[in-house]
């Protein structure tokens, strides 16, 4: 069960960044569908890098500018230009899907440097898994490697910077009613500039584990759909960074799940496609329950997927 | 710097704006096409050549275009009633698998009726595919978007569940593939191409009637520019929204049934590759009206066979036209904003005011 679920956490962490980078943007008020763009932007120019200069600081700053590049056109369009959030967002994924796929012909079959990925290989804390029964609990989180350690970082950061600083507030404002955060003197085209791009980054972020750690190879659609799982898992996790983990973490667990499901020899036979499902239906449930209980906890952004515009008020 | 909303942009204005931005975007592109060392008037003149330079490629053109076309259809009646039905993919996936349990595993039926029954079936699937969301939406205000996104997954897992478990084929040993429709189960072809062209175009025609000269089509209008309206006009939104999505999903339904039965012949994942996605921009650029989708759709069909063709010709891969397809997608987006805005410069505020 130990190695499952330590194995859970690393397939989780790719989601991880990429459920706050689209946090982030939905914080602001911009649903995001270009997650998947983004990140496969971030994971061709972190390899790239990566091969260049077999420094892991470099690629993982290319991967994330790259990711954040990615976010300002789709920030220029729907911001400053006004265009519709979901048809700019697809186009982004559109167009990152194809550019790395064409950057990436070039990368294919080539090899990581043993130099680089040295870097990340599993840090384990030393004193913490020697601690009797809670040991092997710690050692799910605690026996990996710096990258996955970067996500607990972020997620604790962004907990921080959301509900406990004045940028936090005022960009939730901005996401919850724009026209009063405007009115209360918030720059809302700056807020909503900032936050999308620091998005995009943690979306490149999310591609490049992929890319440089957990597959670790340049392949085509690395990703393999979880830009849009991450869109999913946001409002299942309900914008909070660290049900963003947790959400992660139990979806990573359902995607390498299929491929232990027949050794495992459980009591009842769990089709791996219906597990699949789980997430999905639940997202879904998590939406109806909401409408229906009209709450506000727990849902999302009152002017998600809204555009604004100053002078239409 | 100001920006002013456009009171009725003329149409030679709207159409110099959208010269402006596909010239941008062939430039742009030009640049990124050079920096990766190819020559880029010889890359568009093989993609142009290679979706309309003969008689088989302007054919495969067009097959590319019927799912395109269906889809925004399906998409545009949704998107008229502002229900942002992202769902297309999900939607063609079930209404393939409607088809396809009539075609392999319906035998009662006689063959001449199989293929009307399998569209009529596939219309359905991709209908009730479509309403799930639109009942919710309807009676508790649950986001349709993220809904109609996650049901795309439900019928992924769906279909692929069904691949590899009871609908796999057993003649075919190990390899999981569900086996291939019988003849009379398959589109019949007229000039070469399976008649779903033929019906793409008349659903052109019906849409475009249908919303422009029906009450039910009009309707549809009123709750998408406003609700409060609709209510006091006394119309019943709710049913509205259900049958709407309805027409909608079952629209993206028979996109399933002519590729399962026209292109794949069987039921795989290449049945929906995408055009669900594809169909919301193509349906965002025709500004919401039927008859330019077909425009629309075309040249997205000459995009993406032009893109396979430079692939085989100049070795240059497929990806190239998906950038450049994101390209003038970047750019025909924006440009949007000069159809309906314009900006203006001016030094001193208050003198412009007076006027």
């Amino acid at each position: 069960m130990i190695p499952f679920l330590k194995n859970a956490v690393i397939s989780g962490t790719p989601l991880t960044f990429a459920i706050l980078g689209a946090m982030y943007n939905e914080k602001a008020g911009n649903l995001n569908l270009g997650i998947e763009g983004m990140m496969l932007l971030g994971a061709v120019a972190g390899f790239q890098v990566a091969i260049l200069t077999e420094n892991p600081i470099l690629a993982l700053l290319a991967a994330m500018i790259f990711g954040a590049l990615g976010a300002l056109i789709y920030a220029f369009l729907t911001v400053t230009l006004r265009t519709n959030q979901s048809v700019t967002g697809l186009a982004l994924t559109i167009f990152g899907t194809g550019l790395s796929r064409f950057w990436g012909k070039r990368l294919m079959g080539t090899v990581l440097p043993e130099s680089f990925s040295r870097n990340f290989r599993p840090v384990s804390l030393p004193f913490l898994s020697k601690i009797p029964v809670l040991g092997p609990v710690f050692s799910v989180f605690l026996e990996q490697d710096l990258f996955v350690y970067l996500s607990y970082l972020i997620v604790i950061l962004s907990g921080i910077y959301l509900y406990y600083t004045r940028f936090g507030l005022n960009l939730r404002a901005v996401g919850e009613n724009t026209a009063a955060a405007d009115a209360s003197g918030i720059n809302v085209t700056l807020y909503k500039y900032v936050h999308i791009l620091i998005g995009g980054a943690l979306c490149g972020l999310g591609g490049a584990y992929l890319s440089l750690v957990y597959v670790p190879s340049w392949q085509d659609n690395i990703t393999s759909g979880r830009g849009w799982i991450a869109i999913a898992l946001v409002i299942f996790t309900s914008w909070s960074p660290y049900r963003a983990f947790w959400g992660a973490f139990l979806f990573g667990g359902l995607d390498i799940v299929g491929f232990r499901i027949q050794t495992l020899n459980l009591p009842i036979s769990l089709n791996q496609h219906f597990l699949r499902m789980l997430p999905y239906i639940a997202t879904i449930l998590v939406i109806i329950v909401g409408a229906i209980r009209k709450s506000t906890s727990h849902m999302p952004p009152g002017n998600l997927g809204n555009p604004y515009f100053r002078e239409e008020r | 710097m100001q920006i002013i909303k456009r009171e009725g942009t003329s149409t030679k204005q709207i159409i110099m704006i959208r010269l402006i931005a596909i010239i941008a975007a062939i430039i742009v592109s030009g640049i990124f096409i050079v920096f990766l060392g190819y020559n880029p008037v010889k890359v568009y003149v093989n993609m142009i050549s290679g979706a309309l330079g003969s008689k088989i490629r302007f054919r495969a053109t067009l097959l590319e275009m019927v799912p395109l076309v269906i889809t925004s259809l399906g998409i545009l009646v949704a998107f008229k009633m502002k229900f942002w039905n992202i769902g297309g993919e999900g939607q063609i996936l079930m209404g393939a698998f409607g088809a396809t349990y009539i075609a392999l595993f319906v035998d009662w039926i006689p063959k001449p009726l199989v293929i009307p029954v399998m569209f009529i079936v596939g219309f359905l699937a991709g209908g009730i595919w479509g309403i799930i969301p639109a009942f919710f939406k309807a009676n508790f205000g649950a986001n349709e978007t993220i809904m109609t996104l996650m049901l795309n997954y439900i019928a992924t897992q769906w279909i692929t569940y069904l691949q590899y478990g009871p609908w796999r084929d057993p003649d075919l040993k190990g390899f999981a593939k569900i086996a291939n429709f019988p003849d009379h189960a398959l589109l019949p072809k007229v000039f070469g191409i399976h008649i779903g062209l033929i019906i793409s175009l008349v659903l052109v025609i019906i849409i475009s009637w249908f919303l422009r000269r029906t009450k039910r089509g009009f309707e549809i209008s009123v709750v998408g520019e406003s609700v409060s309206t609709a209510r006091y006009a006394g119309m019943d939104i709710s049913r509205i929204i259900i049958t709407t999505m309805l027409l909608s999903g079952g629209l993206c339904g028979i996109t399933g049934v002519i590729q399962a039965a026209g292109v794949n012949k069987t039921l795989t994942m290449n049945v929906s590759s995408g055009y669900g996605f594809t169909a919301v921009i193509t349906t965002y650029l025709s500004g919401l009206r039927a008859q330019r989708v077909l425009i629309v759709s075309f040249l997205f069909a000459i995009l993406l066979q032009g893109g396979s063709y430079i692939q085989s010709a100049l070795q240059i891969p497929q990806a190239a036209a998906d950038v450049l397809q994101g390209m003038i997608l970047f750019c025909a987006l924006g440009s949007e904003f000069f159809v309906n805005y314009k900006v203006r410069f001016r030094k001193n505020s208050i003198s412009s005011e007076v006027k």
